[in-house]
């Protein structure tokens, strides 16, 4: 009960952009169409999902204070989390190509779809955000495997949401200096709005 | 070589240290050409730290720090960087330098490192970062690179200490945690009061404060976007 609890708030209440901006940059870049941000929203929760767990793993057994104790006795004084950020990272790295090349090995209709975007996650600011809000809020392995693919959903609400605006707005008449970037925050912004409605919900 | 030609190939460097080329790559990034709202990059790690001005400002400086050093490193290394594995070797770069970063926040500023927290690692994954080392330090020399990142992460800095203001002028009623707004209403005495809008404080504060920042900017330099 309490992993859904979890769920629902990764994906609602703790939703990665309305709640902490964290990727902005593609959600911003690759909301133009509903299908592409499908796809691009379908590899976020894939590679959240899979990065999260893995890198709980990392933590709790090489970097944390303490976590090499499983070798020697002797090794509990020792405190790597400051490679915390070099590892994530390399992790995140490491996985995104992995989960490329299986894509493309096994299925090469998904690969042609998401081909540009994968390589991109590895840079996308939600991912490695997972990762360290797992490590600062210290979730066991279930809770961080929940938070990881809860978050991408939420991720991939918020693309897909406003990918479907953005269709609709083509037809409207922007401005000329908010067309762009400046009518996104702003719809963003307003979904926001509507985002903070599901604030103080406890399952 | 005699010591005539030695002398002329050390003084060589013709162009003075800040060319107006090399201006150029410092000042185009501020209005004309901003990484924000122009390039739409590095939006993603650091709307959440400008709820305060304080905590903005060391986010601006850490970004101008790791852009700049990350820019020069990479511009060192580029000519022996295989290009398949470019980007793992950028991100260690970066995530090296951000380590420094986070480390000497530890150390000298504990609460601003408390209160930043994941985000200062998030500065690995700002677009502007691996925008500028795959745009210009790949391919430029590392003076120039570094001058180019300076520029790239004024740029930025300039807009995110923008929002910052209205920010915490609107939300919390100060700047730079000096409370303006109870300092005004005490000037027209004790029934005056300045509302504070709960909403800045919020992320859509941000979102909609960065819309209308990229408006007024769009409209005066005329950029539209198609």
């Amino acid at each position: 009960m309490e992993l859904f609890s979890l769920g629902i708030r990764s994906i609602f209440i703790d939703n990665m952009i309305f709640a902490y901006f964290l990727g902005m940059c593609s959600f911003l870049a690759v909301s133009k169409k509903v299908s592409t941000a499908m796809g691009l929203g379908a590899a976020v929760v894939f590679v959240l999902g899979v990065t999260v767990p893995f890198n709980w793993i990392l933590n709790e057994f090489v970097l944390k204070e303490g976590a090499l104790t499983w070798i020697s006795a002797d090794l509990a004084a020792i405190d790597l989390s400051f490679l915390r950020f070099i590892m994530f990272i390399a992790i995140i790295a490491g996985i995104v190509q992995l989960v490329e090349m299986v894509v493309e090995k096994f299925s090469p209709a998904l690969y042609g779809q998401l081909g540009i975007f994968l390589p991109l996650i590895a840079v996308n600011c939600a991912i490695l955000g997972g990762c360290l809000f797992m490590a600062q809020r210290d979730y066991t392995l279930a809770e961080s495997a929940v938070y990881g693919f809860g978050s991408g959903f939420g991720f991939m609400l918020a693309i897909v949401l406003l990918a479907a605006i953005r269709e609709r707005l083509k037809y409207s008449h922007v401005p000329n200096g908010l067309k762009g970037l400046g009518i996104t925050m702003l719809l963003t912004g307003l979904m926001g709005i509507a985002f903070m409605s599901f604030m103080g919900i406890n399952l | 070589m005699s010591a005539e030609t030695l002398e002329k190939a050390l003084v060589k460097p013709a162009e003075p240290l800040l060319s107006k080329r090399r201006k150029k790559l410092i000042t185009d990034p501020l209005i004309d050409d901003n990484p924000v709202t122009v390039q739409v990059l590095g939006i993603c790690s650091s709307l959440a730290v400008t709820t305060q001005m304080q905590p903005t400002l060391v986010m601006a400086i850490s970004v101008i720090f790791v852009v700049a050093l990350s820019n020069f490193v990479i511009s060192l290394m580029r000519n022996t960087i295989p290009s398949r594995v470019r980007i793992i070797v950028q991100l260690a770069v970066v995530a090296t330098l951000v380590t420094i970063v986070s480390e000497i926040l530890k150390a000298f500023a504990y609460d601003m490192y408390k209160e930043l927290s994941v985000f200062i690692g998030l500065i690995i994954t700002n677009c502007i970062v691996m925008g500028r080392l795959e745009a210009f330090a790949m391919g430029n020399k590392p003076y120039d690179s570094m001058l180019d990142g300076l520029g790239s992460a004024l740029g930025y800095s300039w807009i995110i200490l923008t929002v910052a203001f209205f920010r915490e002028l609107w939300g919390s009623g100060s700047v730079f945690g000096i409370p303006v707004f109870d300092y005004i209403s005490g000037l027209f005495g004790d029934d005056f009061n300045l509302a504070k809008n709960g909403l800045m404080v919020t992320p859509v504060g941000a979102f909609i404060i960065l819309g209308l920042i990229v408006w007024v900017q769009r409209t005066k330099t005329g950029y539209v976007e198609h």
